[in-house]
């Protein structure tokens, strides 16, 4: 079994670690680097809780060995806010009730901030189909979608 | 989830990845790993190396040449959507890969692993052979190039063997007169397919080709080949292709799980052989 030494930006900051060959990203960032805002759901790549920003595309961290990210930039949910503040798509979520129990939020600010990234203007329908790797199990749909448009809204 | 240990290479040329792959029992390339990463968690894949082709350029370039669209196997989903080149050449491709899965899946999963894992309810095998693609391989030995036909044998399957990696997919660039569609009942919105059909026609006054391939119905996609007799020659009006597809289920064996019986993915076959052979009629003659 091979050990490799990585490096990466998480968040901003820059970690040199080794790591197996077989170790999963989102173990990764959760027990080597202690950032747990970043949740396992389903392990399967289905549910969508681990979703990161990898060189500013969402992926699903539980589907990439820590040693495909050498030499990446990665953004979790601690990274998203800027000394204390919040972005406006995070205080949207919390001002709309798009969270239940929390536990696919993480994801879906990942995902959402992705779509925001690349369509400032999403319609309902863009933004449906942004969230569709992300699988909220309260069904709390309705107001994430609602958090999302009216962060784009907000940005305008 | 812990994985069975295994260990890792990213070489920076397809001749290292060649050799690596040659050389080492039990290697496996890894592409997007949007299946393979999963399959190793639950241990339906156990290689002992995985051979990481992302360090190659050469293998994400995506190139319009002599009338052909060149994709890498490295190329994502994603990437396939942005081509304006890709989208220009052949423009269902960016159309059906991007009703795979989700946006994260898009990002990372390739055309190559699409191709290569052949799990039969893949959207790129029975598009492959509808459009006539062909891929190219690489081996210790050098190149060679197989038809989209020959290149999917069976269930996970493909005549890109062990210690051989998919380097290209070629697909003709759509000519004046063609017209091409992918219809499929999935497992919820861009879900699972049951029964996936990609058609591509030619038109010239009457039908001169139609290539209709079907996945999830078969080890690998199956050519409808009695509709395509039937069409060659036909004006493609509604009643003619209807005609054309009866009884097209009658020929298939598919398999019956959670989803639908194999009685139901018959009547789909025959139900998505028509609505994607009209649309691409359709669009041959816009």
């Amino acid at each position: 079994m091979s050990r490799h030494g990585i490096e990466l930006e998480v968040n901003g900051e820059r970690y040199g670690r080794e790591v197996e060959a077989r170790r999963l990203l989102v173990h990764f960032i959760r027990d080597d680097l202690d950032l747990t805002g970043t949740h396992v759901g389903c392990d399967t790549g289905n549910c969508g809780a681990c979703t990161v920003l990898l060189d500013g595309k969402a992926v699903k961290s539980c589907m990439l060995l820590a040693v495909q990210a050498n030499g990446a930039r990665i953004t979790t949910v601690e990274g998203l806010a800027q000394d204390g503040e919040q972005t406006p798509l995070q205080r949207a979520f919390s001002e709309h009730h798009a969270l239940q129990c929390g536990y696919c939020t993480p994801g879906m600010l990942l995902s959402a901030t992705y779509l925001l990234d690349r369509n400032p203007s999403p319609s309902e329908e863009e933004i449906r189909r942004a969230i569709q790797g992300n699988i909220c199990r309260c069904t709390g749909y309705v107001n994430i979608v609602k958090a999302i448009a009216a962060a784009a809204e907000g940005a305008r | 989830m812990l994985l069975r240990e295994v260990d890792y290479a990213r070489p920076k040329s397809l001749e290292e990845a060649v050799q690596l792959l040659s050389v080492r029992d039990n290697a496996r390339p890894l592409a997007g790993g949007q299946s393979l990463i999963n399959v190793m968690k639950v241990r339906v894949a156990s290689p002992d190396l995985v051979v990481d082709l992302a360090g190659i350029p050469e293998l994400r370039e995506i190139r319009v040449t002599g009338g052909a669209l060149e994709i890498g196997a490295m190329v994502t989903y994603a990437e396939l959507i942005d081509s304006e080149e890709a989208r220009a050449a052949r423009p269902i491709l960016a159309e059906a890969v991007q009703t795979i899965a989700d946006v994260q899946v898009r990002n990372r999963g390739t055309v190559g692993g699409n191709v290569c894992s052949n799990d039969p309810t893949n959207h790129l095998p029975p598009l492959a052979v509808a459009l006539g693609a062909t891929m190219t391989i690489r081996s210790s030995e050098g190149e060679r190039t197989v038809t989209a036909d020959e290149f999917f044998e069976g269930v996970f399957l493909t005549a890109a063997a062990p210690g051989e990696v998919l380097t290209r997919l070629s697909v003709p660039s759509r000519q004046l007169g063609e017209g091409d569609a992918f219809a499929s009942l999935t497992v919820g919105k861009d879900g699972t397919g049951i029964v996936n059909v990609a058609a591509s026609v030619r038109l010239n006054g009457q039908i001169e080709q139609a290539r209709v391939a079907i996945g999830c119905v078969g080890a690998t996609p199956v050519r409808a080949t009695r509709l395509e007799q039937a069409l060659a020659g036909a004006n493609g009006d509604e009643g003619e292709v209807r005609a054309a597809a009866k009884g097209l289920g009658d020929a298939l064996d598919p398999p019956s799980d959670v989803h639908a019986s194999a009685d139901y993915r018959r009547h789909l076959a025959e139900v998505l052989a028509v609505r994607a052979t009209l649309q691409a009629i359709e669009r041959a003659t816009a």
